[in-house]
């Protein structure tokens, strides 16, 4: 080993490393931001695919394609893989190709950490996919049929299929705590000369600020899951009123995990847009500070109003007065962070390329979404809300504008400055109409349903919900199949293109773009100094 | 703003095998450890394997980072780095334990006083268990698990946070003893750390004994058995890697590894250890006393 180490200098100087161990063995930030983004990209796919089958399952009342077990199946791994496979790494990805080339560090702090983290994911992966095969074997045990929730007692019943399940949730703790360790450091360690907290990137405090969130949270999910394999293998009865315990304290554990995992999943599109936004105005983002308080605020406030979620248990009137009012609460930051989206808008020389129309679709979609959850918030409303499709309409207007809508504008913005190429503007922005309006077109729907009393979680439906699903399912294959595009666009771009100046838009501003489009594969080894 | 592109002073690791090994290791235990609880027999093999490989891994991987230490690879910044890292990773610790403090919370007095029939809703108590009187310790109405007797505090439990406390003392001055660059000093109080929480973990062995012979407290001794075990038995766990670490600074340390101005893996194991000792006083104060 020794030797190896000796010869690192020359190693660094040298640019890429060759072949497969390029990948396997990283330590760098942009090949591992790569494999993130790649990975995600296949996630998203993956979890695209059994969304695909339950809107073909719901196009239709009585049971088609799947049986009830099945569907449900579908429906807990669709909500996982987008979650933990799709969504959290691409926004990681985004952190590791980003933030050192924003703030003037050669990589990320702990490189060789930072690869263990990606490298966990593909684990989970298999054994999420696992849980979802397993089954399918003799002596293979149910299928979960749960929800993402994995709420006991029906969880310590499931089969072998939970086992894997749980350790999947395991590995994927793992993996972010670590993931968020490194961000965390990094931030805080690795600034260039004269970069003061308050002048760090937006999308950098988005970043710190979710990394801290999935330190707080995670452990506490893995603690809860871990509790639920005791009772389901070790007689322990943490779940179990017969022995003095609770199922209702399971769902306080998850949801002390779940909703600051809504702003996890938040946070970072919102970084994304504070860059995306300034520069198709052209114009400075307005209200720094009270971007950077109003996010923390919106993190401290969400660590204590989980039980939003659960309204219905039969809590005590206090507890659920503080909770709504709690609630209701966050959406003063979140809203201000909108506020100040539209006032750096304001009277700016605006351009809408792919990205920008992606940042406005956001401002626009998400806070409709942040509408319906003001809406589920309110107690005696969210008694009949509840476990309706009304909620699934409310969370998917929050996380597909709001996370991952965020996403494609930073990949659209950023795939000049990765690839060294334009991509194709006029496929860009084919892409942004078909996505939103196959969006709207599966999702709107499902509010009306859920007001009309449709449940979520069910295979089969009442015949007058019929017109709505089929709207939605008909939608619903415009918006996958749309996908298909970006797959395409991103490709074409990686192969070639216009060639990308180091500053692809005229309006970007930041350290990454005074670095040539491609960046060399060691950036910033000479920190920048920041006047 | 000049952009050169030499190496600068920040420390890049070459590309490394071991990042690939941890998921190898993690997967196949994971995975065999899936089918051993289902009674799947070679799940045991696969979980062996693993977690061999697992510590192979940690072995090389520190080995890596001792060498690159070794040759005054690290500077100040990495240094900062690391011990950030370290901070972080045990505030997500404190997380992890705080769940299971919270279970333990909750189910006293909230979960069981609603199965005595407190609160608005009080049918659970009305339908399921009617007459059920909520007391902690408690293995539920349905006394799962048996009648038991908890553990009390003034025992082993007490015995054992002397043991954890002046183990607190010990590496404190052995740290004192590195600071003044006196070996001998630094490999005794280290020595007497790992004694002291090796003792620990015996009588906490031992404590477990007598539960489940004498006492009939097992896990599955409804809420009392669960928390009780989960809680003594994470921190135990912990308690045991702590003893690991210790020794692996205390090989580094007869090696003459550290000064007194550079010791960051002392420091690391130092607050580990006290992150484990202070949970100790909690799971004192709450499982055992009150
Ligand atoms: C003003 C802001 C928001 C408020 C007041 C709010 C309120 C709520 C409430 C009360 C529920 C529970 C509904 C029920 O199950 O009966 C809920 C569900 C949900 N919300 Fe929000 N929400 C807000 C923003 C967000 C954001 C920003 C996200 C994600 C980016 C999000 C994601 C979700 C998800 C995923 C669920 C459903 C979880 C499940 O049951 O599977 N929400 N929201
Ligand atoms: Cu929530």
């Amino acid at each position: 080993m020794s030797t190896t180490t000796l010869t690192h200098d020359e190693a660094h100087d040298h640019g890429a490393p060759k072949g497969w161990r390029r990948w396997l063995f990283s330590t760098n930030h942009k090949d591992i931001g790569t494999l993130y983004l790649l990975f995600a990209l296949i996630m998203l796919f993956v979890g695209g695919a059994s969304a695909m089958l339950i809107r073909m399952e719901l196009f239709q009342p009585g049971i088609q394609l799947l049986d009830p077990d099945l569907y449900n199946n579908l429906v807990t791994n669709h909500a996982l893989i987008m979650i933990f496979g799709a969504v959290m790494p691409a926004a990681a990805g985004l952190a590791n190709w980003m933030i050192p080339m924003m703030i003037g560090a050669p990589d990320m702090a702990l490189p060789r950490m930072n690869n263990l983290s990606f490298w966990i994911l593909p684990a989970a992966a298999t054994m999420l996919l696992l849980s979802f095969v397993v089954p399918f074997f003799p002596g293979g045990g149910t299928q979960i049929n749960t929800g993402w929730t994995i709420y006991p007692p029906l969880s310590v019943q499931v089969g072998m299929s939970m086992d894997f399940l749980i350790f999947a949730i395991h590995l994927l703790g793992i993996s972010s705590v670590l993931a968020s360790i490194n961000i965390i450091v990094t931030l805080l360690n690795m600034r260039a000369p004269g970069m003061k907290m308050l002048k760090m990137p937006m999308f950098c405090w988005t970043w710190l600020v979710t990394a801290f969130l999935l330190i707080l949270v995670v452990p506490v999910l893995a603690g809860g899951v871990t509790m639920l394999l005791f009772d389901r293998h070790f007689g322990t009865s943490f779940f179990d009123a017969a022995g003095g315990g609770d199922p209702v304290l399971f769902q306080h554990l998850f949801w002390f995990f779940g909703h600051p995992e809504v702003y996890i999943l938040l946070l970072p599109s919102i970084g994304v847009l504070s860059h995306v936004i300034p520069a198709f105005s052209r114009k400075p983002l307005f209200g720094y500070n009270s971007m950077v308080g109003a996010m923390i605020a919106v993190a401290t406030i969400g660590m204590v109003v989980w039980a939003h979620h659960q309204y219905t248990i039969g809590m005590s009137l206090g507890a659920v007065t503080y909770f709504m009012i709690g609630t209701i609460l966050i959406s003063i930051p979140v809203g201000l962070m909108i506020f100040n989206f539209i006032a750096t808008m304001w009277r700016g020389a605006m351009t809408f390329e792919t990205p920008m129309l992606f940042a406005v679709g956001i401002v626009l979609m998400f806070t409709f979404g942040g509408l319906s959850g003001v809406m589920l918030a309110v107690v005696p409303a969210d008694m009949q809300y509840h476990d309706s499709m009304f909620v699934v309409a409310h969370f998917h207007y929050v996380l597909m504008p709001g996370a991952v809508f965020g996403l494609f504008a930073g990949v659209f913005y950023w795939l000049p400055k990765w690839t060294g190429h334009m991509y194709d503007e006029k496929l860009g922005k084919l892409f942004f109409w078909t996505n939103v309006i196959g969006f709207n077109i599966t999702f709107f729907p499902q509010h009306f349903l859920g007001l009309a009393g449709m449940p979520r979680r069910i295979v089969d439906y009442n015949v007058m919900f019929t017109e709505f699903n089929v709207i939605s399912s008909v939608g619903a294959m415009v918006f996958g199949l749309s996908h298909l595009l970006l797959l395409y666009i991103v490709i074409k771009t990686i192969r070639g293109g216009k060639k990308a100046e180091s500053r692809a838009w005229e309006g970007a501003k930041g350290l990454e773009w005074e670095l040539d489009s491609p960046p060399a594969f060691h950036t910033w080894t000479v920190a920048p100094q920041i006047k | 703003m000049s952009v050169k592109d030499h190496a600068g002073d920040y420390y890049i690791p070459d590309p490394s095998p071991w990042p690939i090994i941890g998921m190898v290791s993690l997967l196949l235990t994971l995975i065999g450890a899936a089918l051993a609880l289902n009674g799947v027999a070679i799940g045991q093999f696969a979980v062996i394997v693993g977690l061999l490989l697992f510590f192979y891994l940690l072995y090389g991987w520190f080995r890596d980072v001792i060498q690159e230490n070794l040759s005054d690879r690290y500077n100040k910044q990495v240094d900062t780095s690391f011990r950030l890292g370290m901070f972080w990773f045990i505030a997500s610790e404190v997380f992890f334990f705080l769940s299971f403090f919270g279970a333990l919370f909750y189910i006293r007095n909230i979960a069981l006083p609603w199965l005595g029939g407190d609160g608005y809703l009080g049918a659970t108590q009305e339908i399921l268990y009617t007459g059920f009187e909520p007391a902690w310790p408690s293995s539920g109405p349905g006394e799962l698990g048996g009648e038991f007797q908890p553990m009390g505090p003034w025992g082993i439990p007490a015995i054992n946070t002397l043991l954890l406390l002046s183990s607190g003392v010990t590496i404190t001055w052995a740290h004192w003893g590195l600071k003044l660059d006196n070996q001998k000093h630094l490999v005794w109080g280290l020595i007497a750390t790992i004694a002291l929480g090796l003792l620990f973990v015996g009588f906490q062995a031992y404590e477990y004994g007598h539960a489940y012979s004498e006492l009939n407290l097992t896990l599955e001794s409804g809420a009392y058995g669960s928390t009780f075990y989960m809680l003594t038995g994470f921190h135990g766990f912990h308690v045991t890697m702590g003893a690991v670490m210790l020794m692996a600074i205390l090989g580094r340390s007869m090696k003459s590894h550290f000064s007194s101005h550079k010791h960051f893996a002392f420091e690391a194991v130092a607050w580990y250890w006290h992150f484990v000792d202070v949970v100790w006083l909690g799971l004192f104060i709450f499982v055992y006393w009150l």
